[in-house]
């Protein structure tokens, strides 16, 4: 019986026949429950509706997706072993050269995110849409401290956009902070329901943790739901105050002696004003993010979480407190994720705990695993196509969730350092371009 | 009191089924140290697929309960088994031997397709069954409350019963109990041993998800109705009955099981039923916390 | 016996290691001199590497002490500390007998992570860090010229900005003590440091010891099998069979003994029936 998923070695033709038509009978028994039957409300009661066609649909897209696949396995594996007979290329070389293309693809990426408002300044969808994908770029490099660096599944991460979220709301609704003033503070908030959480469940091995995170995701949920008078319950908070620019509001008709944006500057009035203000104030906050996560990877506290990573136990015996280095990434990560949840709530005016589900720490912890554990771009691509996937087409976005699923499966069998996978090392004992001898000295 | 006492019978009903669902999590982390993530999907799974199996009997005419039980559970454990075998194939036998958190995140995204597949092919609405075992009998009638086992109750608690009895001989007496057990102990030297490890992992995976088929038919008895999001809740709860039994025991499985029943049961009725959640997931911290090996659990030695 | 000029730096009394059924160690005594060379050696599973495991903290000991006497901090019980502090505050730092390198990271960030706890302070939680303050980047730099000496020293200086998972296993294995080294060990725990390593590299390894020992009086543990290694290296040998200590004494002394030689070399058969018996009955849970 040959490997479902991948085998280790070239296959004949009917080797891969029979390798597809074995698959394709497993599709065939997991499909008739699934696919092949399922029960409709008939007048009241369910009734039972088969549908065979499409079954037969599946199992032949599984039977020559398999055929398929299996081939371009082969065809890949070939070119590789080619590839690197023929190559001259030193390691160092690629690393050089995969070095550039992350470098080049981020100036990309940050022009573009910066000229987009202008190219799209009356396109109110795509500037919305933008800056969904800046949301989850930010709490992507978040949770990426914690998960992709210190290699702690944190599968309740929603938790902390939550406390985020709502202590903003709380405080610019209850006491009138402006979001200025609460950036920082529910920015802190976070990290100490970080440290609160982290302290004693950060002792636990890679799995309780994961399973103990998403208890906590579900508990921080299940709080807002039901306690009414604190959080307004499922119905959550609704008009709460937009960020100004610099105390410029961003209404048609400003308050007695107030200045709106667009009086001040002698703009006529319109609601992009403050959609793109909006869009540029998430770009910095990711920006200033990744300005942060990327010097503290070079510093003693990041390179201890990725050892943490690699190896604890060697890490407790170079004398290194292991739960401080957790906590901090821990709290670091929370803080992120809580001021993602600040700006969430202003953009949006109106939060409930619908938002803070399971579903979205699954989709920003699949936007990290995608993209690659601890790759800064790797992050922002995978953000991107997470969140433009769906926006191709209705039909998509009802298999969004499916494809990231299936795509978390796959990635972790095939390529577990995720799109993008290189690892750049946070320092150098000499410059890229003399290391090249070192690969012979390594023979 | 009459009211406690019907608080026990619903909690040793509910306590069995998490009992059920929490083998498959301690069988799977016995022999390959892990927690299969997707195993409250592989229990939704089941529940649909014994709504669909139940449907077709109602539509078939057929109306004695046993027969319509015993084909509803045989296809169910078939179909199901069948997940689970897909599961530890596509998850996790390709990561075997890499790093820790690969095979969590594989599983953890197994766990969502799953869901999401359910979700697509069969609806996201509730689906309501007929209700197919009614009735019960009326244990004690106390002034102003009645106290009332229902054969479906009945049922649970008789059929965990016989199916742990049944368990715990195959575990304990038969060639597979032996591998699974070896397996567990030592994997390289079993193989060495001549011991198909393989094979092994997969019975595994395929008997826990054979016992939550039962749970999911159960269940779908019990409630009569299942959706596409049961597996969510219905797996952190049996995960915290297989921690607070110690995990990778058996009986303690079955203990925790009963144990969180009885706490949802009660807590539900004597505090705040809107945070039932609340206090299971307290209790698995807690647990992990104070006794990361549970009550029957052997502390687990770390490998320097 | 020690002579009677040395310090004894380490004092192991009366300890105990069980696990469930099994007894890994049993009433062990041992003393470790100060700036010599320490051998232990004893057939496999007689407990080597689990007194190497309560001393570094990773096991707690069923009974018995392990009193370290520091230069600057006095009598240290390690039996009471955490792992991180036997290394950080006591200075026993080890290396395992199945090398645990960071594999990802290159071998100069492996031997700067186990600076970690000194450049940590110069950063001040960070912040200096984060601004790049000259406090911060005059540790960096020095940590970074201790690093390079070191990998001078073990020949690994064109190997500094390679993954250390990547390299073949000798290399692997001079990268871990060259990392242990970087902690600024007071005592040096070695397991097992010639496993796997060919003729050459065995005499590079011999050569690196005396060197420490000789010229930077530096205390060292030794666990080995290499013989060749053992007795060329140390002033002072224990040996242990079935937990408990069967010898002790100069190299010489240790060969000659009749009970070594009964352990040891009336032989194989022995060590078969140790391993045996370690695997039956903890379930590989004493490594």
């Amino acid at each position: 019986m040959s490997a479902v998923v991948f085998a280790r070695h070239a296959m004949t033709p009917a080797e891969r026949l029979r390798d597809a038509a074995w698959v394709a009978f497993v599709g065939l028994v997991l499909g008739i429950p699934m696919v092949g039957l399922t029960t409709v409300d008939a007048g009241g009661r369910l009734g039972v509706e088969t549908r065979f066609g499409l079954l037969a649909a599946v199992v032949a897209a599984v039977f020559g997706g398999r055929l398929l696949l299996r081939w371009a396995i082969d065809q890949a594996r070939n070119r590789k072993l080619e590839r690197e007979r023929a190559s001259t290329a030193t390691a160092a070389d690629r690393a050089s050269g995969a070095l550039k293309l992350v470098n080049f693809l981020g100036w990309v990426a940050l022009g573009t995110a910066i000229t987009l408002p202008i190219l799209f300044s009356d396109n109110r969808y795509v500037v919305d849409t933008a800056t969904t994908v800046l949301i989850y770029v930010m709490l992507g490099w978040g949770l990426n401290v914690v998960v992709g660096l210190a290699g702690l599944l944190d599968l309740g991460y929603v938790a902390f956009y939550a406390v985020g979220a709502y202590s903003y709301a709380l405080l610019s609704t209850q006491f009138g902070w402006s979001f200025w003033e609460a950036l920082p503070v529910s920015g802190a908030l976070a990290a100490s329901f970080g440290i609160l959480l982290g302290y004693p469940i950060l002792r636990l091995r890679g799995d309780y943790l994961a399973i103990v995170t998403l208890g906590f995701g579900e508990i921080i949920r299940i709080i807002l739901v039901n306690w009414t008078e604190f959080s307004g319950g499922p119905n959550g908070i609704s008009s709460i105050p937009r960020p100004s620019f610099f105390g410029l509001d961003f209404t048609r008709s400003p308050a007695e002696g107030e200045q709106s944006f667009a009086g001040f500057f002698g703009l006529e009035f319109s609601p992009m004003h403050r959609l793109i203000f909006l869009y540029y104030l998430i770009l910095v906050l990711a920006l200033l993010t990744h300005a942060f996560v990327s010097r503290l990877r070079k510093l003693p506290v990041g390179r201890a979480w990725e050892a943490l990573r690699e190896d604890e136990i060697a890490c407790q015996a170079m004398g290194m407190n292991t739960t401080h280095i957790k906590l901090s990434a821990f709290a670091i990560g929370a803080m992120l994720g809580g001021f993602g949840g600040v700006f969430f709530a202003a953009r949006q005016g109106f939060i409930s705990p619908e938002s803070f589900v399971f579903t979205e720490s699954a989709i920003i912890l699949a936007i990290v695993v995608l993209g690659g554990m601890g790759s800064q771009m790797g992050v922002v691509l995978a953000a991107t196509l997470l969140v433009l996937i769906p926006e191709f087409g209705r039909g998509l976005a009802e298999y969004r969730m499916l494809l990231f699923g299936l795509a978390m499966v796959l990635i972790m069998v095939w390529r577990p350092g995720g799109l993008l996978a290189h690892r750049e090392p946070t320092l150098r004992l000499k410059p890229l371009q003399q290391s090249a001898p070192a690969k012979e000295a390594a023979r | 009191m009459a009211y406690a006492l019907q608080q026990l019978i619903n909690g040793l009903t509910l306590g069995s089924m998490y009992g059920l669902i929490a083998i498959g999590y301690t069988m799977v982390y016995g022999i390959i140290g892990m927690i299969n993530f997707a195993h409250g999907d592989i229990f939704m799974v089941s529940a649909f697929i014994a709504v669909t199996a139940f449907t077709i009997l109602a539509a078939a005419d057929v109306t004695s309960i046993p027969l319509a039980l015993t084909f509803v559970l045989i296809v169910s454990i078939f179909f199901t088994s069948a997940y689970g075998w897909a599961v530890e194939r596509t998850a996790y036998r390709p990561l075997r031997g890499s790093s820790r958190l690969a095979p969590l995140i594989s599983a953890i995204g197994m766990s969502i397709f799953l869901q999401n597949t359910v979700q697509l092919t069969q609806g996201a609405r509730v689906k309501p069954i007929p209700p197919v075992l009614e009735g019960g009998v009326v244990l004690w009638d106390a002034p102003g409350f009645a106290v009332q086992i229902g054969w479906s109750q009945i049922l649970i608690i008789v059929t965990t019963v016989i199916l742990m009895s049944a368990f715990t001989w195959m575990i304990t007496q038969t060639p597979f109990g032996r591998q699974q057990r070896a397996c567990e102990q030592d994997r390289k030297m079993a193989a060495l041993l001549g011991v198909n490890v393989d094979r092994t992992i997969s019975y595994t995976f395929m008997l826990g998800a054979a016992l939550a088929a039962v749970a999911g038919v159960m269940v779908t008895v019990y409630y009569g109705v299942v959706d596409f999001f049961i597996g969510f809740l219905a797996g952190i709860k049996a995960f915290t009955a297989a921690v607070l039994g110690g995990i990778g025991s058996l009986p303690g499985a079955m203990l925790g099981g009963l144990l969180i029943g009885l706490i949802e049961s009660f807590w539900s009725a004597y505090l705040w039923a809107e945070y039932k959640d609340v206090a299971t997931f307290g209790i698995l911290c807690l647990v992990l916390i104070l006794r990361p090996s549970g009550l029957l659990g052997r502390p687990e030695v770390e490998k320097v | 016996m020690n002579t009677p000029a040395t310090t004894t730096l380490l004092s192991v009394r009366q300890l105990t290691m069980r696990f469930g059924g099994l007894t890994a160690i049993d009433d062990l005594s041992l003393e470790v001199p100060a700036g010599k060379i320490t051998g232990i050696i004893g057939p496999n599973g007689a407990g080597k590497t689990t007194l190497f495991n309560c001393l570094t903290g990773f096991y707690k000991p069923t009974t018995g002490s392990l009193r370290l006497n520091h230069p600057r901090h006095g009598e240290i019980r390690l039996e009471t500390l955490p792992s991180h502090r036997v290394a950080r505050d006591a200075q026993v730092v080890r290396t395992f007998q199945n090398i645990r390198l960071f594999p990802k990271m290159t071998v100069l960030e492996n031997l700067i992570v186990a600076q970690h706890n000194v450049l940590q302070r110069a950063s001040k939680f960070s912040i200096a860090g984060l601004f790049n303050l000259p406090g911060y980047r005059r540790a960096e730099a020095e940590s970074i010229a201790r690093a390079a000496t070191w990998l001078r020293r073990l020949g690994l200086e064109q190997l500094a900005d390679h993954a250390a998972g990547e390299l073949p296993y000798g290399i692997q294995r001079r990268i871990e003590i060259a990392r242990a080294l970087c902690v600024d060990p007071l005592l040096l725990c070695l397991d097992e440091p010639a496993a796997g390593l060919n003729p050459r590299e065995s005499a590079e390894l011999n050569d690196l010891l005396l060197y420490l020992s000789g010229e930077l009086g530096l205390s060292i543990l030794l666990i080995e099998h290499d013989m060749s290694v053992v007795m060329r290296v140390s002033d002072h040998i224990g040996v242990i069979s079935y937990g408990r200590k069967i010898a002790e004494g100069t190299p010489e002394q240790v060969k000659n003994d009749p009970q070594v030689i009964k352990a040891y070399l009336g032989e194989d058969d022995d060590e078969d029936d140790s391993e045996q018996r370690t695997h039956a009955v903890a379930g590989g849970a004493n490594p």
